[in-house]
């Protein structure tokens, strides 16, 4: 992880003691709700519909142990006992007193922990694939730049009043975690033909009201350039985006109303001032970065040790191992995903016990490290593989060894009806019935990687055109209706789901979801053809057939 | 709407001049980019300081060749949360060289005041004079800055590289 120097860690309080300045200015009257909104917006606090939530970076998903005691720490002490992992490597408290907001934002500063532009129409939090750093085959630990990022989109002096929120995400993988396609500016790390590291750069993804597949606006762009290339792309946008209708402000609909090449022209002339400027990084500076990063002191290990031999002999234990640990790059460890999806609960929820305990695990068997994915879970990202059958053992305890990585149980939601002041409809109540029906983890093995993604309104933020398949609510006379898309996803394949047919009410999401499963499981060319590509193959009819032959 | 300028309230010594209304003889004028665009030579070349009020949906390139002769450009936040003006001082600052007065005029509040002075705004027409008694406070209250602009910081990362060379001797 990385660890903050003294910069950081005087920016991070600074920030404590101005937000600290402006709470006090609105407790006395001083500022106006409408001037407050948005300068709380820009550090994390919304008004939702029972209180303020207050939602806290989490830069590209990686937590020390203390880091995590920390939020669970604020958990209990300024809110209800728990938090919520957001899509956006995030954790959100619900409950929280505005008095309170910067206490709880000071203890965090003493582990480097901030809310900078969770919210408000700024750069937000940096986001990147969860397992950066230990995965085989990337690149390079794509953390690196994705905190190179965080540093020069926080506090921009020039972009924290765009025309919209703003959002980066970061991959080097092949395979993407990060879902780059769908964020205002995704990165690819790669290397060019003469082995120089750099990024394919994509421009104007993002859901909501109107979902655009993010596109390439330029091939390659070198890792000392893209800053600079990063603040062109930012000029042209805070000049130029629309700031008229809220809904048509995202730098998607400048994208899209311009036309990609034409974008892509006026990011490169603005660029051509900047390059070679002051924003151009050399070798010295990305080292600096790099060094601030602790790796493990990996010990050479067995990669198949008699330990783990002898527990796969547990059925249960055997099915948790091949569903929630995956390779390592490092011979001997595994990086273990723990599920935040039990059966019956709230997609992403963690209570204070559970942060603790994950901690302490973190410190016995990951060298102090966490991570937080987009799908709403955590890993540890550093297990010897001869501990994992103890690992298992200590995480079922607490609840989150729910053998549904990927699986159709392992949901992504949105707080949806039940806190958000935006929604049409619920969310989480969908969530945890669908856990409920597909609750036998064998029914999830034999279904194989299905998405489900839900929103509680157009907003989108449970990502619902990627789901493989999407739940949307909307309200129509009075009622919550329920949108279900099939085929979408978020990966490096990334595309929008498909409309099945007329919304279906509340209480038959459930079943219409079953059917659609069951559809596939008939249809299917054989175990290994995964959900996504039955829909690929053979598009929304059999499907739509299924659903409303009898509806 | 108390004028901020070096760290103090000081009296505006510009006079807003309407598009219909006579320009003073002698003294200095602040006038709209419409008037001043429909005849700049005849205006730069009073003998009294000129100053333009450019509006944020224009482009700031048009201002360009007259950035050396205006003696203050006054940049505008409709609100505070409109941020075009921002990138508007940067580029007369550090493309187009323009050192005369630069002043952020609408609604401005203390909150931004750091950000401006960053992207080199030197005078702020503050919206409340709650906001322009403390704008020392408000602009001293960051000691280190990630991003290199026009204002003489250092950024983050060249600090860094700067202070490894100290400790390198």
């Amino acid at each position: 992880m990385y660890a903050y120097d003294e910069i950081d860690r005087a920016i991070v309080s600074e920030r404590v003691d101005e937000f600290r300045d402006q709470v006090r200015r609105r407790l006395s009257g001083e500022l106006t709700e409408d001037e407050f909104k948005s300068l709380r917006l820009m550090n994390g606090v919304y008004l939702q519909l029972h209180a303020y939530m207050f939602r806290v970076a989490i830069p590209y998903g990686t937590l020390s142990s203390a880091q995590l005691r920390k939020l669970a720490h604020v958990a209990r002490t300024y809110d209800r006992g728990y938090g919520h992992f957001t899509t956006r490597q995030n954790i959100q408290f619900n409950w929280i007193a505005l008095k309170d907001l910067p206490d709880a934002l000071a203890d965090l500063a003493e582990v480097g922990i901030h809310a900078m532009q969770t919210s408000g129409n700024c750069t937000r939090n940096v986001t990147a694939d969860q397992w950066a750093g230990v995965v085989p085959g990337e690149i390079e630990d794509a953390r690196v730049w994705a905190e190179i990022l965080r540093q020069h989109t926080a506090l921009h002096p020039e972009f924290s009043f765009l025309p919209r929120k703003f959002k980066f995400a970061i991959t080097a993988s092949d395979h993407d975690r990060a879902a780059i396609k769908i964020h205002d500016v995704g990165l690819r790390l790669r290397k060019n033909d003469a082995g120089e590291t750099g990024f394919e750069v994509l421009v104007g993804g993002g859901l909501g009201r109107s979902p655009f597949i993010g596109k390439t606006i330029k091939p390659f762009v070198r890792g000392r350039d893209i800053l600079s290339y990063v603040e062109a792309i930012l000029r042209v946008y805070n000049q130029y985006g629309r700031r008229d209708n809220i809904y048509k402000a995202r730098i998607k609909i400048l994208v899209h109303e311009l036309g990609i090449d034409k974008f892509a022209a006026e990011v490169e002339e603005e660029w051509k001032q900047i390059a070679e400027g002051p924003l151009t990084l050399d070798d010295e500076m990305i080292e600096d970065i790099r060094a601030r990063f602790i790796y493990p002191d990996y010990a050479k290990l067995s990669d198949s040790p008699e330990e783990l031999t002898k527990a796969k002999a547990d059925p249960a234990f055997a099915m948790w191992l091949d569903n929630s640990a995956a390779p390592h790059k490092q011979p001997g460890y595994a990086i273990v995903t723990l599920s935040l999806k039990p059966v019956g609960g709230p997609p992403g929820d963690a209570t204070a016990e559970q942060m603790d305990a994950i901690a302490d695990l973190a410190d016995k068997y990951s060298f102090g490290e966490i991570r937080v994915g987009h799908e709403q879970n955590l890993a540890l990202p550093h297990v010897a593989k001869r501990d994992l059958p103890a690992l298992w053992a200590a995480l079922d305890k607490i609840g989150v060894a729910t053998p549904n990585i990927n699986h159709v149980s392992d949901i992504i939601a949105c707080p949806g009806l039940d806190y958000c002041s935006l929604a049409n409809a619920r969310s989480i109540p969908i969530a945890q019935e669908l856990s409920r029906r597909f609750a036998d983890p064998a029914t999830g093995r034999l279904i194989g990687r299905l998405h489900i993604n839900i929103s509680g309104c157009i907003n989108a933020c449970g990502h619902h055109h990627v789901g493989h398949i999407g739940i949307l609510g909307v309200e129509k006379n009075d009622q919550e209706v329920y949108q279900i898309t099939i085929g979408g996803r978020a990966d490096e394949e990334a595309k929008l789901g498909e409309l099945i047919g007329p919304a279906v009410p509340y209480d038959q999401v459930a079943d219409v979801i079953e059917d659609i499963v069951e559809a596939y499981l008939a249809l299917r060319e054989r175990p290994e053809e995964l959900f996504v590509d039955t829909v690929k193959r053979l598009g929304v009819e059999p499907f739509k057939e299924r659903v409303y032959a009898t509806r | 709407m108390p004028l901020v300028k070096n760290g103090a309230v000081v009296a505006d010594d510009f006079i807003t001049v309407a598009d219909d209304a006579q320009l003073p003889g002698d003294a200095p004028a602040l006038i709209s980019a419409t008037r001043f665009l429909a005849d700049p030579e005849a205006l730069i070349g009073r003998n009294s300081p000129l100053g333009v009020i450019w509006p944020n949906n224009r482009n700031i390139a048009e201002l360009a060749p007259w950035a050396d002769r205006l003696a203050l450009i006054a940049l505008v936040f409709p609100t505070f949360r409109d941020g075009r003006a921002h990138s508007q001082a940067r580029l007369l600052r550090e493309r187009y060289g323009f050192r005369g007065e630069l002043r952020a005029t609408g609604q401005v509040l203390r909150d931004q005041f750091t950000f401006l002075v960053r992207n080199g705004f030197d005078a702020f027409d503050a919206k409340k004079p709650s906001d322009a008694a403390a704008f020392n406070e408000a602009t001293h209250r960051y000691t280190e800055f990630y991003q290199p602009t026009g204002d003489g910081h250092l950024s983050a990362l060249q600090l860094r590289k700067q202070r490894h060379k100290v400790a390198a001797g």
